[in-house]
């Protein structure tokens, strides 16, 4: 048994982790946050992207034992306080970029962390940050008309 | 070609629109509970025991070992099945668990349950099975030649002494393919206490496997209800039975909820993939470019078991002339059977392959003629009032071959050429050859595929319209893959009567009869078809009880005044209306597959640009523009989504994605090997959507969303010919088919 710290959507957890878990197993199955997806278990997929410390990582990839004293968002934490969406959520809604949707809470999280650093993104930098996050429905072009800023002002939105 | 249709009822939401998924919300939270999500306090973890041998006998199993760890709760074999032992949607010849024998690699011969997941895998580890290994059977063609068939076909159609004065052959292969769905199998099964179980699943037609599962567990069918879980789609992969029978065995053997998923290697090795195939054809034209004569030999591998190879073989060989006229056609159609992995069911079900070969051999014939090869295709398009050239029966609906050929063709060429971006050269950052040394091509490729089950198959969806206090339910058995059927039946809902305020609702076995699978481009018209009736016949219910001539979410109306609310109308006691709806009957083919075989046809044109990297053999798809034939769009960015995701599907096929078999098994069961396009690799997209009503669609809709999927990939190819001057006859085309031009 090993003691570790989390700070996870701004909640402090004291856990004990036994053996090899992933960070992932961890928010999934003890902390019961399923909206992390395991969907290659290689860190291939990005389905399983949450923020460390503010970086996108694969969180199937990361053990629980090396997150110890790291503060963890998932894609649960990006609502408002009046559960709204955050701005990323409903940019891809709008723009019907969600299909079986379980590749969606990974490109959440990877765009919130692009968006946060770069507010207006254009087309190609668009997909340098998504090129961890694989999605078999959508052909990733609704989700690049989501989040590039010019395709989005050409749309009649802010950028 | 015109056609009447009832107009829609004006409403906000209806059809035409582009109204939001309504469980995008949830998906974009992490809140949508899929299969894999599911819990149930007290439940177990299962885990499959698979044969590492493509072909083997089994000597002797000992299962005391996996018993004897900490948390095994139990361990099943082939002997434990209390009902029939095999499955299969048409000919139930696969073991649920191997009984003797083991014929493809990955087949399943023993589940266990253990009380956390590492506990399963460590038992299913730990179980000892002696095999004597054989020698497979992993040729496609020696197993023609054995006549290891699951099912051949011939098709003869017209004058066959009719010749050409010009004629062109060629072979053609194309790789195996997997669906990569992004949710990999998984389901819970819940005992319910008196004998029956509930299952909680994702897959694309509920009923048939519960037909399957009853059959297998020795039930009654009311004491096996299957729930629609959420679904990280589908492509083809949950049309055939994967964990279903597994987990109710288990959950009914221990009495206690099982559940099961399936890490990614495991998905590769449990569902069926896309058949591969070899295909010889020869065209003949006469000097204008009239199509004169079409002969087509054609291998589908279908592996180990049936599975659905008989309708992909049928398929293949029906639509392996392309959407084009032509008075003598002759095809020799097998799907054999080998110790390769299942094929089955994926998104273009057969008809992806022979296009690939007839649209390379129209090009061909084009460069042969010294024709253009757009006019080639135009002179010979299939249309309304023509005949299939190869059942001959005679095309009813819309099918606009021309006209996506025409406004595919018209779609406007980049200016520029390869890009001086690094990141928008083959190869992307890290492996681009000079922009120099970057050659362009551009090719063009038709598509067609059927709509529906064919051939006889009595093909029909249920829908229930139930009016509520605040609206309308619409109850379906229908599987929700991810494609947006959940979307277009509230709009049509809507549309249909005037209410709103419309929910979805997804039925279980026990509530409501099939609705027949997601597949075959279905659902739009299938459950799409019943919900309209279904709402069509609550709307004049209602209108009755009422006294009026308009219904709302306030409630009836009549001549402009409210004279009853939803509610008043409830009062009266419930108001539903239940329908089974059938697409137009279709027939079985005669002894030279003739007939009236196929109720429905969509076609689509893609026109791709491509750059090559001639030193590493490396391609950028730059873009794929495409006309779509769609009937109507009854959700316009729906229609979008549909076709970006298929046409990324296609390129994959061309250009990176093949389940690689060597000598019977799998070698690259990952994401880390089995390439899937990323959105670096992702093509710009410029879509026509050709809007020419579909008799008996629901407002003018046929189901599309297969097409995109279909003639991308030799659009891709052609592409890559034309920069390259390569032959390129087999897909996915790879550096080393390219490389050193």
């Amino acid at each position: 048994m090993t003691p570790i710290r989390l700070v996870v959507n701004g909640t402090e957890h004291l856990l004990e982790v036994e053996g090899p878990v992933s960070l992932l197993s961890l928010l999934r199955e003890r902390l019961g946050l399923s909206g992390a997806k395991n969907a290659c278990r290689q860190g291939e997929c990005g389905s399983c992207t949450v923020l460390l410390d503010g970086e996108p990582v694969c969180s199937c990839l990361v053990m629980a034992t090396d997150a110890d004293g790291a503060e963890i968002v998932t894609v649960e934490g990006l609502a408002g306080p009046d559960g709204s969406l955050h701005p990323v959520q409903r940019a891809l809604h709008d723009h019907g970029a969600v299909q079986c949707g379980y590749c969606t809470t990974g490109i959440v999280m990877s765009a919130v962390h692009l968006l946060e650093r770069n507010p207006t993104p254009t087309a190609e930098e668009v997909k340098e940050a998504l090129a961890g996050n694989l999605c078999r429905c959508t052909g990733y072009g609704a989700i690049v008309r989501a989040l590039a800023a010019p395709e989005r002002a050409a749309d009649g939105e802010a950028p | 070609m015109t056609t009447r249709l009832d107009a829609p009822i004006a409403v906000r939401g209806g059809v035409g629109t582009s109204v939001p998924r309504p469980d995008g919300i949830p998906k974009l939270q992490g809140t949508f509970a899929y299969s894999g999500d599911l819990h149930h306090e007290n439940m177990l973890w299962g885990a499959t025991v698979r044969s590492p041998h493509p072909r083997a006998r089994i000597v002797s199993i000992d299962i005391a070992p996996a018993l004897a760890l900490p948390g095994v709760q139990a361990v099943l074999l082939a002997s434990d099945i209390p009902g029939n032992a095999r499955f299969g949607q048409k000919e139930q010849d696969q073991p649920i668990l191997a009984d003797g024998e083991v014929n493809f690699w990955g087949e399943p011969i023993a589940v266990v349950a253990a009380e956390t997941l590492p506990q399963a895998r460590r038992a299913a580890a730990a179980l000892v099975v002696a095999y004597e290994p054989l020698k497979p059977l992993t040729d496609m063609e020696e197993a023609a030649r054995r006549g290891e068939a699951f099912r051949t076909l011939q098709v003869v159609n017209g004058d066959q002494s009719l010749r050409g004065e010009v004629a062109i052959e060629g072979y053609y292969e194309v790789g195996i393919q997997d669906q990569a769905m992004l949710g990999t199998e998984s389901g819970l099964a819940v005992p319910d206490g008196e004998g029956g179980v509930d299952l909680h699943i994702s897959t694309q037609w509920m009923h048939v496997d519960h037909r399957q599962i009853v059959d297998s567990l020795g039930l009654r069918p009311e004491q096996v209800r299957l729930h629609l879980a959420g679904i990280g789609g589908a492509f083809g992969a949950r049309e055939d039975l994967t964990l279903q029978i597994h987990l109710c065995l288990l959950a009914l053997h221990t009495g206690r909820p099982v559940k099961m998923v399936y890490d990614r290697a495991e998905s590769f090795a449990g569902h069926v993939h896309r058949h591969p195939a070899r295909m010889w054809y020869r065209h003949e034209a006469d000097r204008q470019g009239n199509l004169v004569r079409v002969e087509a030999r054609i291998i589908l591998d279908g592996g180990a078991y049936e599975e659905t190879s008989g309708a992909v073989i049928a398929n293949a060989a029906y639509f392996s002339v392309g959407p084009y006229r032509c008075p003598s056609v002759e095809v020799d159609a097998v799907a054999v059977r080998t110790n390769n992995p299942p094929a089955g069911a994926m998104r273009g079900f057969g008809a992806n392959q022979v296009c690939f070969a007839h649209e390379a051999q129209m090009d061909r014939l084009a460069a042969a003629l010294g024709l253009d090869p757009i006019d080639l295709r135009l002179r010979n398009a299939l249309g309304h009032g023509d005949r299939l050239p190869t059942s001959g029966q005679e095309i009813t609906g819309s099918l606009p071959t021309a006209e996506v050929i025409r406004s595919a063709a018209a779609l406007p060429l980049p200016d520029e050429g390869p890009s001086d971006d690094p990141r928008r050269l083959p190869g992307g950052v890290g492996l681009t050859t000079p922009p120099g040394a970057v050659r362009r091509g551009v090719g063009f490729a038709v598509g067609i595929k059927n709509i529906f089950f064919s051939e006889g198959f009595d093909d029909y969806a249920e829908a229930r319209a139930v009016l509520t206090p605040a609206g309308l339910e619409v109850h379906t058995a229908a599987a929700e893959v991810g494609q947006g059927m959940v979307t277009v039946l509230a709009q049509i809902a809507r549309s249909a009567t005037g209410i709103e305020n419309v929910e979805v609702v997804f039925d279980h076995t026990g509530q409501i009869g099939s609705a027949g699978s997601t597949s075959a481009s279905r659902q739009t018209q299938m459950a799409g078809g019943a919900c309209l009736e279904a709402c069509r016949g609550l709307r004049a219910k209602a209108l009755e009880r009422g006294g009026g001539d308009r219904l709302d979410d306030a409630g009836v109306w009549s001549e402009g005044r409210l004279v009853a609310s939803l509610e008043d109308l409830l009062a009266a006691g419930p108001l539903e209306h239940h329908t089974r709806f059938r697409h137009a009957p279709t027939e079985p083919p005669n002894a030279t597959g003739q007939g009236n075989l196929h109720a429905g046809f969509c076609v689509a044109a893609h026109r791709a640009v491509v750059d090559v990297d001639p030193e590493l053999g490396l391609v950028r798809v730059v873009r794929v523009d495409t006309a779509q034939d769609v009937g109507r769009a009854l959700n316009p960015q729906s229609v979008l989504g549909q076709i970006e995701g298929g046409i990324m599907q296609g390129v994959g096929l061309a250009v990176m994605e093949e389940l690689l078999v060597d000598r019977g098994v799998v070698r690259n069961a990952s994401f880390t090997d089995y390439l899937i396009p990323t959105i670096l690799d992702a093509p710009d997209v410029e879509a026509v959507i050709i809007e020419e009503p579909e008799p008996g669609g629901p407002f003018g809709a046929k189901g599309f969303a297969e097409l995109p999927a279909i003639s991308s990939t030799p659009a891709v190819v052609a592409a890559i010919r034309a920069a390259t001057g390569r032959d390129l006859n087999r897909v996915p085309v790879r550096p080393q088919d390219i490389a050193g031009v």
